[in-house]
């Protein structure tokens, strides 16, 4: 990037010199004056396009939800009632949901993701760098109605059988962790959605690690190692605080992208929309999940409203963890440019 | 007798200094095995789910599956031909339209608009928008478009998915542009050439492969998208190819299928799970192969 700025002034001297040159051109060859600006217009327009598209979505969202955000206003976000029978709707359910289950991913993702990018900077030998780092991106574009399908068919039902019911008999009746592994075991429901999702943001933060990692000054780490430092302190006492607000950055970006998936935790949340416990084996919904299975059925009016205003809290919610995600990451970049 | 005191407190200094060594030591072989582990632990999920893809897919390829419509549940024959094609339709339209838009969006960032605020600003948004939830992108749709036209349409499915495009190409644009040495670019100016030819024909070339590997990804990306069309494509039982239609595609497909208790169909679904897989996949790695050996 840096390179690049300081040629922004030559531009405008360059069309003065080919101004004054034409005075005794080579050959004729006529230059359309109008090419330059038509470029310039369409490149600014598509420019224009992308942030007209954020609006777009956003005023398109609050005007579907009106209805909805007028009958129940802000408590919509605490209230637990989804009943299309009497039009009564809440969204905590949905909202708890999301949230829980992009808890438990990342309470699995991020030491995983730690774990990779420490592998593949600091042990990895060079010539296996490349196809693991790969390996592990390929998660990331298996589509997620694969994940979904894998985990419905595939995965719950041993999780259930090698996972829930070991851990519930072996939870019974203790006071705080009792209640967490109740329910029935049968596979679906928060924990499995969570731990899935965990699978697929590991490559998200993983390769943020990894590069922020990589950007480390190798003579911050090569001092340390001089002063006899074990692969372990270097990572966790130099590189680790060197690169924090990329990897805050990084488990941001992996949080946006499990709070807004959708295919994978429909297929294994179970869509119940009621909460009767704290239990993580209970079946539950999500936002995304209840957008995927009401939207298309739900007839216009408040319900439909509803289902988009549990959409816009989803927008704002990824839009607000999304935008935090790229600060930190600037900032990093911005002091990585200061020290070089 | 004077040196007995001392080398006790010499070995007493000396064994706190290999008990802590030791510790370290044992730390860090700790530490790096919890890293194996967890590099060990990510390509275990992706075997298994490819393992799994191609063990209870490929029983259900067929010729049949290429050439026969959806079947109702619990018949006898029945393929995804028309899901198979509504998907590349929709698919290929989609990267067709969001394709030019993304490139010149990434342009002016790469090129116009390095230092301005709307440079920075669309560089903030464009970020935001590829990590957004697909499934908002099909609400968007819903509201401007099918509640507009009153239908689920193979055309609202086309625009939903061409949102989704843009700021993957865009991405890839701009970071593949702001590699291309800049003398290249002076070079061409001091040749008198203007800033659009200079784009098109030295910039934009010199970053051709980049651009290509981002097209292949962003299509990649799209053809496994379910979520933005349930609510604009929908689905269809029937071959069409009528943009003003609702249009099957694999991936809605998929999810019908697998939701279901009959048999034929959840066959018919981890069929299409496969070939969707294996074509994602393929995707991917091609486009990486090919830029790599590009550049």
């Amino acid at each position: 990037m840096s390179t690049i700025v300081p040629a922004q002034p030559h531009l405008g001297e360059a069309g003065t010199v080919r101004a004054g040159m034409s005075d005794r051109p080579p050959a004729a060859r006529r230059v359309s004056p109008w090419a330059d600006v038509l470029f310039s217009a369409l490149a600014h327009g598509a420019a224009w396009l992308t942030l007209a598209l954020l609006a777009g979505i956003l005023v398109s969202l609050v005007v579907g939800a009106a209805p909805a955000i007028r009958e129940f206003g802000l408590g919509f976000l605490w209230t637990s009632e989804w009943d299309p029978v009497q039009n009564r709707y809440g969204g905590l359910v949905m909202i708890y949901g999301t949230l829980m289950t992009s808890f438990i991913a990342l309470v699995i993702a991020v030491p995983v993701s730690f774990g990779i990018a420490l592998f593949l900077t600091e042990l990895s030998p060079a010539w296996l760098k490349r196809p693991l780092g790969t390996a592990i991106e390929l998660l990331a574009a298996v589509p997620s109605i694969v994940y979904g399908m894998w985990g419905l068919l595939v995965f719950s039902p041993i999780l259930a059988r090698f996972v829930q019911q070991p851990l519930q008999s072996a939870f019974q009746g203790v006071p705080l962790l009792g209640p967490l592994f109740s329910g029935p075991p049968v596979g679906i429901g928060l924990l499995s959605a969570g731990i899935i999702l965990a699978i697929m943001v590991i490559p998200f933060i993983a390769s943020v690690m990894r590069d922020v990692f990589d950007v480390t000054p190798p003579m911050l780490k090569e001092s340390a190692y001089a002063l006899g430092s074990t692969t372990w302190e270097v990572v966790w006492r130099v590189v680790l605080p060197y690169t924090k607000t990329g990897v805050v950055g990084g488990i941001m970006l992996g949080l946006g992208r499990a709070l807004g998936e959708t295919m994978a935790v429909t297929f294994v949340i179970g869509n119940f929309n009621q909460l009767h416990s704290v239990s993580l084996f209970e079946a539950a919904n999500s936002i995304t999940s209840a957008l995927a299975n009401e939207f298309g059925e739900a007839a216009a009016g408040l319900h439909q409203a509803s289902l988009i205003y549990l959409g816009l809290v989803l927008f704002v919610i990824t839009f607000v963890v999304l935008a935090i995600s790229k600060l930190l990451l600037q900032q990093l970049k911005k002091r990585e440019g200061a020290a070089a | 007798m004077s040196a007995l005191p001392a080398a006790a407190a010499m070995s007493a200094a000396e064994q706190s200094r290999r008990r802590l060594h030791s510790r370290r030591k044992r730390t860090n072989v700790i530490a790096l095995t919890l890293a194996l582990a967890a590099m060990a632990f990510g390509i275990f999920w992706l075997v298994w789910i490819l393992v799994e893809t191609v063990r209870l897919g490929i029983g259900g390829l067929s010729l049949s599956l290429f050439t026969e419509m959806t079947p109702p549940p619990q018949a006898e024959t029945g393929g995804l031909a028309n899901a198979i094609f509504g998907s590349l339709a929709m698919v290929t339209l989609a990267t067709l339209l969001g394709t030019p838009i993304g490139i010149m969006a990434g342009i002016y960032l790469a090129e116009y608009g390095q230092r301005s605020w709307l440079g920075a600003s669309t560089r903030f948004i464009n970020d935001i928008l590829l990590s957004a939830p697909s499934i908002v992108i099909g609400l968007f749709i819903y509201t401007v478009v099918v509640a507009r036209t009153r239908t689920f349409s193979g055309g609202a499915g086309v625009l939903a998915l061409a949102l989704i495009v843009i700021p993957v190409v865009i991405r890839t644009t701009e970071n593949i542009l702001a590699l291309i040495p800049n003398a290249l670019r002076e070079a061409a100016y001091a040749l008198g050439t203007p800033k659009w030819r200079v784009i098109l024909t030295v910039t934009l070339r010199a970053a051709r492969a980049g651009v290509i590997t981002g097209v292949l990804l962003a299509f990649a990306r799209i053809a496994g998208e379910t979520a933005p069309l349930l609510f604009t494509a929908l689905s269809n039982q029937f071959w069409t190819s009528d943009l003003a239609q609702p249009m099957a595609s694999l991936p809605v497909t998929i999810f019908k299928f697998a939701m279901s208790p009959y048999e034929n169909w959840q066959k018919l679904a981890w069929a299409g799970v496969f070939l969707i897989t294996v074509g994602v996949l393929i995707l991917n790695i091609v486009a990486r192969t090919f830029f790599r050996n590009r550049t």
